[in-house]
């Protein structure tokens, strides 16, 4: 390289103009918009997106229910719904992964980057949709639970507590979603991310309790993200827990907090500056 | 002369290590302020890769590349702002109408709710679309994507357009369709980069013609100074048998006083250049009457730019492999 080159290069790294976010967000906005008109033009696939945790759910209840017996006493069924509920939310970085890698194969997200729009504003919108895809989900699924018997005994306030942290998770495992789209881009690398989330959503406390697992599972299990969450609002909803005593499961609500907070401090900063690099 | 774009030594290497393939290998080029501006060159010439440089998407590996503003790397944003790119395959949100399509990216472009639906509304019309407007891109035909496609980059007037092969893959009728679409952009005094391999394209549309090969620029001109590159005039004789072409090569080489004749077997047609055409093209009717050749048409005509290309880059406009010698990647990496 000649020295030209060097200088130049040093240039390029340095930070592109700032944006306020009152910038960003118009911008942003337009990608709730655009999503909208997605689901209103295919609302059959929006509809099975929604129904898949459902069935997922009955099946667990109802064919796996009847051999499962809960650590601490109480019903399975309402150990199962919460745990149900936050895989849903962990889950959902498939649908993100999908529609991110497409909008790169097809040159629809290089269209928005020669855009003199925030770096932020593309994927901050595609967050902010599918958030708004994944409240209706999430009552979705409380509507199936309660038809299939599961109950809140909590107050109000813990109920509302727990579909707080329900969608806190969700939005970390969303900016996963993103950044994972943008490091593989070709769309069929989803189906890779589609089968490895399995291992990971059963090395967790969803369907069944860390104790019953070999010691390092069990581990694995009880520091699981989803586990926090899964553990978190289970105490919130005032459902049976799967009993354990370690310092994961006491804190267990801290950490339903903590670990989407920092799976969001290091994924948001590298998905955009992913993003900026997308081509280089 | 007002430079729109200006792109100094440019350079560019995907890949890293033993794998690293410069795919702009010093780059030049100037496009002045309101012209059309041709960029013609051979797969992996590196067509692609200057334009998304422009931009910008990828950043430079080094050298100098502005369009829209001075120093385009450091201020993406301002260069943005002036610009707008057609890449090589239509970027259009498949599940939208053509008229959402549009009327998202005015909103991205600050339009506004109103602006934008307005703005959609006069560029379906112009683009012929007005009536197709409501229905889902999936179900266009590829001329209609691609104006949809130029459309969505006029939604704000852009100052500089760059169009990344925009006929590729189109039928006659689609590319008229995209050519006076482009045609009617230059009289409003926008610059317009065009990426393209047709030579015939550029030759309709351009100003001036880079032609690019290996990531660098082996020639620039008007149309006819890349035609007159290759040599004058040429005197084209098609032969009423095939198995007389060879005879008829030495025959029309010799009238012509060219070096040599080019001949293709398949249109049993015989090329040479001139340099005085009368003269030759009497000689070359009184040598091939003498030698007994039946020809089917004689003819004087100025090159083609397929010839210009062809003597320029050593290759026919059909796929070439490796643009980038050997010697030049591991220059690169000795540096
Ligand atoms: N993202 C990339 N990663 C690796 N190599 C690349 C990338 N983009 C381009 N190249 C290589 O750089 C060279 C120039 O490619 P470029 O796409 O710029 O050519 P082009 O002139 O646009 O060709 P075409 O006519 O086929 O569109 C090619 O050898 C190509 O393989
Ligand atoms: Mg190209």
């Amino acid at each position: 390289m000649t020295a030209h080159a060097t200088t130049t290069r040093s240039t390029a790294t340095r930070p592109t103009a700032t944006h306020s976010m009152a910038d960003a967000l118009p911008a942003a906005l337009t990608m709730p918009r655009r999503g909208f008109a997605h689901w209103a033009r295919r609302p059959g696939q929006f509809a099975v997106g929604l129904a898949f945790p459902v069935m997922m759910l009955v099946m667990f209840a109802y064919f796996l229910g009847g051999g499962m017996a809960v650590e601490g006493g109480g019903d399975y069924t309402e150990f199962l719904v919460p745990g149900m509920l936050a895989l849903t939310m962990a889950f959902g970085l498939e649908a993100t992964m999908i529609e991110l890698t497409q909008d790169i194969n097809r040159g629809v997200l290089d269209r928005f980057r020669s855009m003199p729009i925030a770096r932020s504003a593309i994927l901050v919108g595609r967050s902010l949709l599918d958030m708004l895809g994944s409240v209706v989900s999430l009552l979705v699924m409380l509507g199936a639970g309660w038809a299939i018997g599961w109950r809140w005994h909590g107050t109000a306030a813990e109920a509302a507590a727990a579909i707080g942290l329900l969608l806190l998770l969700r939005f970390a495992m969303l900016w996963a979603g993103i950044l994972l789209a943008l490091v593989a881009r070709r769309p069929e690398s989803v189906q890779a991310v589609q089968i490895l989330v399995w291992p990971v959503a059963f090395l967790s406390n969803a369907f069944t309790s860390p104790d019953t697992m070999p010691d390092w599972m069990g581990a694995v299990a009880e520091w699981n993200p989803m586990s926090a969450t899964a553990g978190a609002i289970r105490e919130l909803f005032g459902n049976p827990g799967w009993g354990g005593d370690s310092w994961a499961v006491e804190h267990s609500v801290a950490l339903a907090v903590a670990w989407p907070l920092v799976l969001l401090a290091v994924l948001v900063p590298l998905a955009v500056r992913r993003y900026a690099r997308l081509s280089d | 002369m007002e430079a729109a774009i200006l792109v100094e030594d440019l350079r560019k290497t995907f890949g890293r290590g033993k794998a690293a393939k410069p795919a702009l290998d010093g780059l030049d080029l100037t496009v002045r302020r309101g012209t059309v501006h041709g960029v013609l060159g051979p797969n992996g010439a590196g067509k692609t890769t200057a334009v998304r440089i422009l931009t910008p998407l990828p950043r430079p590996g080094g050298g100098r590349a502005e369009g829209g503003g001075p120093d385009g790397a450091a201020r993406p944003d301002e260069v943005r702002r002036r610009i707008a790119l057609l890449g090589q395959h239509a970027a259009l949100d498949e599940e939208l109408s053509g008229r959402q399509n549009l009327e998202l990216f005015g909103r991205l472009r600050r339009l506004g709710g109103a602006g934008a639906a307005r703005r959609a509304g006069e560029l379906l019309e112009r683009f012929g679309l007005a009536d197709t407007g409501h229905k889902p891109v999936r179900a266009y035909s590829g001329g209609m994507r691609r104006r949809l496609d130029l459309a969505a980059g006029l939604v704000t007037e852009p100052e500089i357009l760059f169009l990344d092969e925009p006929t590729t893959g189109l039928d006659p009728r689609g590319r008229t369709e995209v050519w006076n679409a482009v045609r009617s952009l230059t009289g409003a005094g926008t610059t317009v980069l065009l990426t393209t391999q047709y030579l015939e394209e550029a030759d309709q549309l351009a100003d001036r013609i880079s032609v690019l090969d290996g990531g660098r620029r082996i020639a620039e001109g008007t149309a006819d100074e890349l035609k007159s590159a290759v040599g004058g005039d040429r005197v084209d004789v098609v032969v009423r048998d095939a198995a007389q072409l060879d005879a008829a090569a030495s025959v029309v080489g010799m009238a012509a006083h060219a070096s040599r004749a080019t001949t293709d077997p398949d249109r049993r047609l015989v090329s040479a250049p001139v340099t005085d055409r009368m003269a030759a093209l009497a000689e070359t009717v009184r040598a091939l009457d003498a030698a007994g050749i039946d020809a089917e048409d004689i003819a004087l005509r100025r090159p083609t730019l397929d010839e210009a290309y062809l003597h320029l880059t050593g290759r026919t406009t059909g796929p070439a492999e490796s643009p980038a010698p050997a010697k030049t990647a591991e220059g690169e990496s000795a540096a």
